[in-house]
């Protein structure tokens, strides 16, 4: 399965979807237009906000590092946070608000303990620059990069419950190699978590 | 490049029968001005209604003959505009109590048949909304694929989805407030004291007196316009620019900035109606939807059924982003179909009126998704 068909395998129907960092509003578009899903969106770049309005989703032009204070306490059945995480400022903050305003929540990170990543940094010397990281330290939004084990330490730390959680390859589907040593043979997680 | 919608030409209907407002006062007959570009489909599915702000009228957009200057958002309404008139009937009519054409208080009361002038009641933007309706029934419109306006034409738009559900498929409400803060009505107070103390304002009777109380309107336009620039596009405009080479030790307009003011605000006070300044003024501070709910804008919007696009603009201070936001998390929390652009822009609150590109685009996905 891919991401997009875990995320459906994970949350009903009828939920209300909030996507912080939504992108062009692919997996929000999905949950829609399929499900009729109730969706809204979250997005910082006007390219993708304006995508999202062609489409004809809902979507709120806000930065997350801002504050999601406009959100009430479980407003949304479902908070998504997909490969947002590692662009903001205050990661942990943002997992607890994400926690706050969702009922559940899933969320995707970039594994930085993938084996590549690794190899790449032991033998080059150099902040790794793969596939799922393609830009160099500089130039990258990736400011806050993690492995599996940091994302589910720092979710024991804030008391934060790992109800699901899904492993995908470089193809971004699952395998058996990133099921068994995720995080060694995983380019992204997905997790579903609650307070 | 985008082209004009080119000549147009404004046209009058009355609106017939007793029309009661808000205040408990009633016109009979309402004759109202408007222009139309585009044109409206088979079904009558395609019409948009421009609501126009304090100053505007119902020239939105083409040029009249004869005339250079095009309507006040010519910029976003015309053929492959963000309003596009190729696709799109628009509808844009001057408001009750406006100065160009439709019933206001330059107008001859019929039951004394003299101006109007001060006696002219104090309308809402409810009053509006619900002569636009009638309006709509007129021009054989059930129901308006989008209703947009800015500022004070956001307000509309905003009163038209939760005042006629049914009627209205998309709002775009642009650069406005869901009520006017302390600080805009001190400034629109200060607009109305400049009017009122001019000493050929005559108690508002000027017409009737062949007087105008010039000075007063220039004033109040002056200071408006400052709340319509960002500081950094006055500065980036006009800085601290000398009209002569150097201070001549007067009160005669000497930096660029007050001169530009003070031709801003001769070319308006010639071509506006000093009572429907102080009416606009007026209807921006009695704006406020949640008041009857308490004071809650979620109550308020309960009834809504449109999509909604909410835009603001970063230097806007008059009606600042976060004036904006208040009406978009009102909507989050009604759980309304709603959208927020924040769009980057140097002009501060007259930003509404220039085609920045993120804005056009922004508008046009809206209206055409």
């Amino acid at each position: 399965m891919n991401t997009i068909e875990v995320i459906k395998n994970w949350i009903d129907k009828e939920s209300e979807v909030l996507d912080l960092g939504c992108g062009d509003g692919e997996i929000i578009s999905i949950l829609s237009k399929e499900w009729g899903s109730r969706v809204l969106g979250v997005e910082i770049n006007q390219d993708d906000i304006n995508k999202c309005i062609q489409s004809g989703l809902n979507v709120i032009h806000q930065n997350i590092d801002e504050g999601l204070g406009n959100f009430s306490d479980n407003s949304f059945d479902v908070v998504i946070m997909s490969q947002t995480i590692q662009v903001l400022r205050e990661p942990k903050k943002a997992l607890q608000e994400v926690t706050r305003i969702g009922n559940e929540s899933i969320v995707t990170i970039p594994n930085f303990g993938y084996w590549t990543t690794r190899i790449n940094l032991l033998l080059s010397g150099k902040m790794p620059v793969t596939g799922t990281l393609p830009n160099t330290w500089h130039d990258t939004d990736n400011i806050h990069l993690c492995t599996i084990k940091d994302f589910e330490n720092l979710c024991s730390e804030c008391g934060i419950n790992i109800r699901e959680k899904c492993f995908f390859n470089k193809f971004g589907k699952e395998s058996v190699l990133a099921k068994v040593v995720p995080n060694l043979f995983a380019t992204t997680a997905m997790y579903k978590i609650s307070k | 490049m985008s082209d004009s919608i080119g000549k147009v030409k404004a046209q009058k209907v009355t609106l017939k029968g007793k029309f009661e407002l808000e205040c408990g006062q009633s016109f009979n007959d309402i004759e109202l001005v408007y222009e139309t570009y585009g044109v409206l489909n088979a079904d009558a599915t395609n019409a948009i209604l421009i609501c126009h702000a304090l100053s505007g009228n119902h020239h939105a957009a083409g040029k009249y003959e004869n005339e250079e200057k095009p309507g006040w958002w010519d910029s976003l309404i015309g053929p492959e505009k963000a309003v596009d008139t190729n696709k799109f009937f628009v509808v844009c009519p001057n408001n009750i109590g406006g100065c160009h054409g439709s019933l206001g208080p330059n107008s001859i009361n019929h039951d004394t048949g003299d101006y109007y002038g001060p006696d002219f009641p104090i309308i809402t933007v409810r009053d509006w909304v619900n002569s636009q309706a009638k309006l709509s029934d007129l021009l054989g419109i059930e129901k308006w694929h989008a209703v947009m306006g800015g500022s004070l034409g956001g307000m509309q738009a905003l009163e038209w989805s939760y005042l006629y559900p049914k009627r209205i498929k998309k709002a775009g409400i642009i650069a406005a407030a869901p009520k006017l803060s302390a600080q805009n009505i001190a400034f629109n107070e200060v607009a109305r004291q400049a009017i009122l103390n001019d000493p050929d304002f005559e108690g508002g009777r000027y017409l009737d007196k062949s007087k105008y109380p010039k000075q007063g309107l220039k004033l109040a336009r002056m200071v408006g316009h400052i709340t319509y620039l960002s500081e950094e596009a006055m500065r980036s405009k006009f800085g601290r620019e000398l009209k002569k080479e150097k201070l001549n030790f007067g009160y005669d307009a000497e930096f660029e900035i007050e001169s530009y003011l003070r031709y801003q605000g001769d070319v308006f006070s010639e071509s506006f109606d000093a009572n429907t300044y102080l009416l606009m003024t007026k209807i921006l501070d009695y704006f406020d939807p949640a008041s009857n709910f308490e004071g809650k804008l979620v109550s308020a919007f309960e009834s809504i059924e449109a999509q909604l696009l909410v835009v603001s603009f970063s230097t806007d201070w008059r009606f600042a982003p976060e004036r904006s936001k208040e009406i978009v998390n009102a909507l989050i929390e009604a759980k309304k179909n709603v959208s927020y652009l924040e769009i980057d822009s140097p002009h501060g609150h007259d930003s509404f009126l220039f085609a920045n590109e993120d804005y056009v685009k922004g508008l046009s996905a809206f209206l055409e998704n």
